[in-house]
């Protein structure tokens, strides 16, 4: 008996062509295959979806939550990126 | 097996149903092959486009208005990016296509071939310029292709701050000193012709025209989206108290749309095929930043090969 476990996969579905694959959640299976097949069972049993991605879960890289200040802090005092920091007079219309 | 008649029937049936195309859809090679020439176009016009603004960034008028060219300036970088991107979802390379415009065969829009000559051109540019840019990018945003209908929706997103803060510029300037009011009309008449041109030659001369618009990459003509883009702006102008330069616009009730003059096609044409004021230090900057840039490039990758070498060592 092997000792071996099924790695993790993480899943991801996209529900319309059009749209993003969006992450809905993870599963275990032997190999690439299997992890799609698996995931059609799983997560695509009411045709949630018309495409799956599958990607080992240790393949991926996450920030860091605790640095998460620090990683965004550059985008939090820039309010001019925004539009409504620009008064455009009534009279002018949508822009 | 399916014939390529019968694949192709299916895939415009799909393009009829509004269906979108994704990457691993069957496709004909034609309509790959127009997408990736169009969107890396898109992405070339909007790296090469950081140039005639970024002239500014070290001579914008007060610390305010510095800090937005900057984050106009990055966000058109990053709308290159998205772009590039999309592109790479049709099967090519992103070193491929930045070869292709170093070496003049991929174009860019001609609009950025023309110099910045004061700070008035910044306004005239977020104004007009992004405003032909938002105009035709609005219609890409249910372009049939998923990957460029996705990165126009953010990229449109992002383009209103452009246009406003450009608009704000005029605006100042146009409420200035009588020399600030006369540099913001003639920015106006310098931008406004290459401007209109930005939506491409008319209907009747535009070669991929028909096509595109069969495949539902464009959904409305050259000449419709310049009209719509003239309807719009001409009320701006007016409030703004500048005049366009163009003696015969003038409001047609029975159309319900402005009439406007004849457009310059030949310098259009002169522009793109290399002739315009600055086609030739717009290509040595650019390539001059990425020559330039290689070490950087370079440096990177060592490193991280470096620290993967350790970690495996370890």
């Amino acid at each position: 008996m092997s000792k071996k476990e099924w790695p993790l996969w993480e899943v991801f579905i996209r529900s319309k062509n059009g749209l993003n694959h969006k992450h809905v959640g993870s599963l275990h299976a032997a190999d690439a295959e299997m992890a799609i097949e698996n995931a059609r069972d799983v997560y695509c049993r009411r045709n949630e979806g018309v495409s799956i991605w599958v990607v080992l879960s240790s393949h991926i890289v996450a920030s860091d939550p605790d640095e998460a200040d620090a990683l965004y802090e550059p985008a939090k005092n820039k309010i001019y990126r925004h539009p409504t920091f620009y008064e455009i007079p009534k009279e002018v219309g949508h822009m | 097996m399916l014939t390529n008649e019968q694949l192709e029937k299916e895939f415009q049936a799909k393009i009829d149903a509004e269906i979108k195309i994704e990457p691993k859809d069957w496709m004909p090679e034609a309509y790959r092959r127009t997408l990736i020439r169009q969107i890396s176009q898109h992405a070339h016009s909007e790296v090469v486009g950081m140039l005639p603004e970024g002239n500014w960034i070290t001579r914008a008028p007060s610390l305010r208005s510095k800090v937005i060219l900057l984050a106009k300036v990055q966000d058109e970088a990053g709308h290159g990016l998205y772009l590039y991107s999309a592109a790479e979802t049709l099967g090519v390379d992103r070193e491929e296509l930045i070869e292709e415009l170093h070496t003049g065969k991929a174009k860019y829009s001609s609009i950025f071939n023309y110099p910045t000559l004061t700070w008035a051109d910044i306004g005239a540019i977020g104004w007009l310029v992004d405003g032909a840019a938002i105009a035709n990018q609005v219609m890409l945003c249910r372009t049939s292709y998923g990957p460029y209908a996705r990165a126009m929706v953010r990229i449109c997103k992002e383009e209103s701050f452009h246009q406003r803060q450009g608009y704000e510029i005029m605006l100042k300037m146009g409420r200035g000193t009588p020399e600030q009011r006369q540099m913001a009309q003639d920015a106006l008449n310098r931008w406004w012709w290459p401007a209109l041109m930005m939506f491409g030659p008319p209907d009747d001369k535009s070669i991929h025209s028909a096509q595109s618009i069969k495949w539902k990459i464009k959904r409305q003509s050259n000449d419709e989206l310049r009209q719509e883009f003239i309807d719009k702006t001409v009320p701006q102008a007016e409030f703004l108290g500048l005049t366009i330069p163009d003696p015969h616009l003038k409001w047609n009730e029975d159309r319900k749309h402005y009439d406007f003059g004849p457009i310059n096609w030949e310098e259009f044409y002169q522009v793109i095929n290399g002739n315009g004021p600055c086609n030739r230090q717009r290509m040595r900057d650019r390539i001059k930043a990425h020559e330039e840039g290689a070490w950087v490039r370079d440096a990177a990758l060592a490193y991280a090969e470096k620290k993967q070498t350790k970690k495996t060592a370890a």
